[in-house]
């Protein structure tokens, strides 16, 4: 019996010492070298794995930011200035900077706004439903609502809000890394400047149609008259192709041009509530001129709870394509 | 038009299936057997079926509600079927406790752990049965004598004649003792739903009018059987069984038919159905004839099931204008 | 034994409710829509403006471009406004809108009726310069420009036309009534067509389920042995152009490639009838045959229609939408698309209007996946759909083109015969494009 036991143990000793031996020298002739600044690069970065950047996660970035001599044109949005000037601190290189930005969805057209004149009936995919149609409502431009945003989003931050039927983003959360600008086919969401306390102000439709077409479709569609545009002082606000735009960094948040918006398609954030409501302004279609959208404002919780939304890798997809 | 218009992608129009409607096809296609094993082992037939049946359907009720989250999914049928082939791999004589125990290894073990229907890669029923098989080999191996029938008694044909072949009695003087008929009706021992060979091919034959299933995998299975079976009785008859006892005896006709062909568990190419069913077929006989079971076909169909994916990767369906070579 | 394709198919109900109506001659709209991009291709450069006075058959946007076609007033009239116009999806885009005066049309069109011979002396440059004058394209539903497709390029030879009357779309039946009513004129083009390819044979390809077609063409064309009648047995898609060969030539057109690779060209019966209008008697496409269907519609009809007709006055003309009505389809049940504006225009591609009851509209619920492989075996392209939808739903793109998701036809038969009612096919033809894109920007 103890001879058994002492067979047994020598021998796998024996063969642990030689599978070491072997592996020492396998592990020499096949040595690749690393720049160890990569792990540490690494370590910094957020490793949300995001695809931000632009690289194939967060080693891919870090990698980048090691091998190039010049990284002003890399940047982790995830982790933004703070992070950038670590690893640039740290690899001796100066930092990249940007302002901080949040993703911001230009359309304001919840269901009580834009009539529905159909109902879809295909896969929960707003890349399917905008390949086949105008979508429920008759605007061509505007959202969908199956949720491709919050489908591709990794940090939680956009849900769709069950009660408007559009997505919301939870700039908290939020760390534009741009997966929803590009999942949204059209083009919808932005990248904006974070501005001063969260304080922005932006044209929440992209619709192209002219006025006359567009305000049929929708009560808070951008109808290009222009007016906007004339009372800017700053020059900030440009109307091409029947749209208005509010260049962020042009911008200086004066908020003259909310109130003068007939149709009430400029959305201001976070601005504290004005005492009264300004003389003359009130031209909007709904009776309030001025629409202080509140981020604490309550809105659907997570990605689960609110409408089905388009399916995603994995269980969760096939589940939501069960639900739909 | 003030009428809300539903707006869909193209096709508008479906076919009449559904996965439940298909299951309902495979257990009208098992009624013939289940009422030959009936006639033959009497009442507890329908009661091993019976218990099979609640106890899959309720494992999966309770893990898919309980365990699993999201909506139940019982009503597919697929539990049912699950739990019909389960009972139809069973001894008649088997205790009920080992049934409940053989479906919660089934739909638990086999199914369940893997996400459900459509994502097992083994078949369930058959992981249920071969736990069991391994656990309680006696009583998965005791097999009542059918009712009235002076047939080999306690032993199912196979494992009689592996047996013979064990002590070295030569086959040529035990065959005649064989009835293909008692064969072909079902008066023999064995699990109670394998027996009725001439009952499991009116079910082939219902699924194939359904077009549930199509003949590339039962064909391939029994078809490589057959030629692995005759080229050994053509070099030995007396070690060797012909390859039509080999057909209709034992799990053969169950597991080519009922077994094998289970969606999820077979390839998805017709290509690959057929090495598939060949692969069984082959390992089926090698089982049989050296292994230590005198049956081997749940064996095989499980580590073809292993198979599966690497025949998906490579063999691919032929496209339309495929060029010759690549 | 009937010829058909060899791999897959499926086999859906075929409805053809409107089989026995004989071609009605619609009347006239108040106004028609003609928008400028009813063919594939670069849309037509417009060439009349607001408050212009047109006549039926003149010339209204020209071709711009190799891959385009004309476009003729179908009506005589004024024209109200040339400016973006809500398409069957509600997507606004340019067509021009005619108020209906009179019905006055163009000088040198032959509006007389009956049959008359092609002028023997034409040669097939001819030809096929009229063809693209009358801005003939595809009528099956594909409007593909006729004149691209008759355009043989060098280093290739046509040997076979293919003539498609298969119709295997369920409910739809404007093909079949144009072969048994407008016979004559149907051979007469596929003679022409034959002459502007230089091909010595056409094959004329007919389901079995239409045998009265079948019977008046052979008996039409037995005098004639460069046309043959090939009856087929009934399967869908087999009015795909790769199917359609497979089934009448028994080639394969490789993956990726044409009809041409093989040396056929592929034209429906509605096109042919358009190529001998247009030829022999100067008429540019301004009209077609379109079947107006449905289970809960009053009187299920085959209608001579004007392009730029609202759809639903082809609706109301055949008894209204019914009340229970869910959908409404321009096209067939397998390939059609949803229409969520049905005031939207009749265009030359539209060859039915089917109207869908709601509880039939309504997809069912998807399931899992049960690994069924029906899809796999219904593929007529060989394709293996349940791995391009698992992709496709990930958005998997270029692992989508590695199980070459362009081949797919976009036939809908996986979608239709799939168990667990998945929504196969919306995903696939998702991946279709974006591969396309990948494509076509690695080739830039």
């Amino acid at each position: 019996m103890s001879q058994i036991l002492i067979y047994t143990i020598l021998t796998l000793c024996l063969l642990g010492v030689v599978a070491a031996v072997v592996l020492f020298f396998v592990a020499k002739k096949f040595h690749v070298y690393e720049d160890p600044r990569i792990d540490d690069v690494e370590a910094m970065l957020p490793l949300a794995n995001c695809g931000g950047c632009g690289y194939p996660g967060c080693r891919g970035l870090a990698d980048a930011l090691v091998k190039q001599d010049d990284i002003s044109s890399l940047y982790c949005p995830v982790g933004g200035t703070d992070t950038m000037k670590r690893v640039a601190d740290y690899l001796g290189k100066s930092a990249p900077e940007k302002e901080p930005q949040v993703a911001e969805v230009r359309c304001g057209g919840a269901c009580d706004k834009r009539p529905r004149i159909s109902d879809y009936d295909g896969a929960p995919s707003c890349a399917v439903e905008n390949s086949l149609y105008s979508g429920e409502t008759g605007c061509n431009y505007g959202c969908l609502g199956k949720g491709d945003c919050v489908v591709v989003c990794n940090f939680d931050a956009i849900a769709v809000n069950p009660a408007t039927g559009l997505p919301e983003v939870d700039a908290e959360k939020c760390t534009a890394c741009g997966a929803c600008v590009k999942a949204c086919p059209r083009t919808i969401i932005e990248l904006r400047k974070k501005g001063p306390k969260n304080r922005r102000v932006y044209v929440s439709c992209v619709n192209r149609d002219k006025g006359a077409v567009s305000r049929k479709l929708c009560t808070v569609s951008c109808i290009a008259c222009g007016k906007c545009a004339k009372i800017c002082p700053f020059e900030a606000i440009t109307v091409e192709n029947n749209l208005a735009y509010i260049d962020p960094c042009k911008c200086r948040l004066c908020r003259k041009c909310v109130p003068e918006c007939p149709t009430s398609a400029i959305e201001e954030v976070n601005f504290p509530p004005k005492k009264e409501a300004p003389a003359g302004g009130d031209k909007g279609g709904d009776g309030v001129a001025v629409k202080v959208r509140e981020q604490t404002a309550p809105k659907a919780t997570s990605k689960t709870d609110g409408i089905p939304v388009g399916p995603v890798g994995g269980e969760a997809g096939d589940k939501a394509v069960q639900q739909a | 038009m003030e009428k809300k218009l539903i707006v869909a992608p193209s096709p508008h129009v479906h076919d009449s299936y559904t996965t439940t409607t298909l299951m309902r096809d495979v257990l009208v296609a098992l009624v013939p057997a289940l009422a030959v094993a009936t006639v033959i082992y009497g009442i507890q037939v329908l009661v091993v079926t019976a218990v099979s049946v609640a106890a899959c359907v309720v494992f999966e009720y309770v893990i898919q509600r309980f365990m699993l989250g999201g909506r139940p999914t019982v009503g597919d049928l697929s539990a049912v079927v699950t739990g019909v082939l389960l009972a139809f791999n069973l001894p008649v004589s088997i205790p009920l406790w080992l049934v409940v125990l053989g479906a919660l290894v089934a739909i638990g073990v086999g199914k369940m752990t893997f996400g459900g229907l459509g994502r097992n890669p083994f078949n369930p029923a058959l992981v249920g049965r071969v736990f069991l098989l391994l656990s309680f080999p006696v009583a998965m191996t005791t097999f009542p004598a059918p009712e009235g029938i002076d047939a080999m008694s306690g032993a199912t044909p196979l494992a009689f004649l592996k047996e013979a072949v064990k002590n070295g009695q030569p086959l040529s003087e035990l065959m005649p003792e064989i009835s293909y008929g008692n064969l072909l009706y079902g008066l023999h021992g064995g699990s109670l739903g394998e027996i009725a060979a001439l009952a499991l091919i009116l079910g082939f034959g219902y699924m194939l009018l359904r077009r549930v299933i199509t003949w590339h995998i039962p064909v391939a299975v029994l078809g490589s059987m057959a030629a692995f079976a005759a080229i050994l009785w053509g070099v030995n008859p007396d070690t060797y069984a012909d390859p039509l006892f080999h057909i209709l005896t034992g799990g053969a006709l169950l597991g080519a038919i009922f077994m094998a062909t289970d969606y999820a568990t077979s390839p998805m190419s017709k290509n690959g159905m057929i090495a598939y069913g060949a692969g069984i077929g082959i390992i089926t006989i090698l089982i049989r004839t050296w292994g230590a079971y005198p049956e081997g076909i749940s064996f095989a169909i499980l580590i073809m099931n292993a198979v599966v994916p690497l025949i998906n990767k490579y063999m691919r369906p032929r496209r339309f204008g495929q060029p010759a070579k690549q | 034994m009937l010829r058909t394709f060899r791999k897959g198919g499926v086999h859906p109900h075929d409805n053809k409710l409107s089989r026995e109506a004989a071609i009605e001659v619609f009347p006239l709209p108040e106004t028609v829509v003609i928008p400028l991009s009813q063919h594939i291709g670069a849309p037509a450069a417009v060439q009349v403006a607001k408050g212009d006075k047109v006549k039926a058959g003149q010339l209204i946007a020209s071709a711009a471009g190799f891959v385009s076609a004309n476009i003729h007033s179908s009506v005589s009239g004024t024209v109200v406004s040339v400016d973006n116009v809500a398409d069957a999806g509600n997507i606004r885009r340019p067509a021009v809108t005619i108020k209906v005066e009179g019905d006055e049309w163009e000088d040198g069109i032959d509006r007389t009726g009956g049959f008359r011979k092609a002028d023997p002396s034409l040669d097939g440059a001819e030809i096929v310069k009229r063809i693209a004058a009358a801005g003939i394209v595809g009528m099956g539903g594909a409007t593909f420009p006729t004149q691209v497709k008759l355009s043989v390029p060098p280093g290739k030879k046509a040997e076979y036309l293919v003539i498609n009357g298969v119709e295997c779309e369920p409910y739809l039946t404007a093909d079949h009534r144009v072969m048994l009513e407008m016979g004559e004129e149907l051979l007469e083009g596929i003679r022409l067509l034959a002459k502007a390819l230089g091909v010595t044979k056409s094959y004329i390809g007919i389901e079995n389920n239409k045998p009265d077609a079948i019977n008046h063409l052979t008996v039409l064309a037995s005098g004639d042995p460069a046309i043959e009648v090939v009856p087929l047995k009934v399967k869908y898609p087999q009015g795909g152009e790769k199917q359609l060969i497979a089934a009448v030539t028994g080639r394969e057109v490789p993956s990726g490639g044409l009809p041409l690779d093989v040396g056929v060209v592929v034209q429906n019966v509605g096109t042919a009838v358009a190529v001998y209008e247009a030829v022999v008697k100067n008429k540019p496409l301004v009209e077609r045959i379109v079947t107006v269907t449905g289970k809960g519609l009053g009187k299920p009809s085959n209608l001579k229609v004007r392009v730029g007709t609202p759809v639903s006055s082809l609706i109301a003309y055949c008894g209204g939408l019914p009340g229970s009505a869910g959908k409404v389809i321009g096209g067939g049940p397998m390939m059609g698309r949803a229409m969520s504006n049905p005031d939207s225009p009749v265009t030359k591609g539209t060859s039915g209007i089917l109207i869908m009851d709601g509880a039939e509209a309504v997809r069912r619920a998807p399931e899992a996946c049960i690994k069924c492989a029906k899809c796999v075996e219904v593929c007529p392209m060989g394709l293996e759909p349940y791995i391009l939808y698992k992709l496709g739903v990930r958005n998997l793109f270029p692992e989508m083109e590695e199980y070459y998701a362009p081949d797919c036809i976009e036939c809908g038969s996986c979608s239709f015969t799939c168990p667990a009612s998945l929504p196969l096919l919306d995903y696939i033809r998702l991946g279709k494009g974006e591969v396309m894109k990948i494509i076509r920007a690695r080739k830039s």
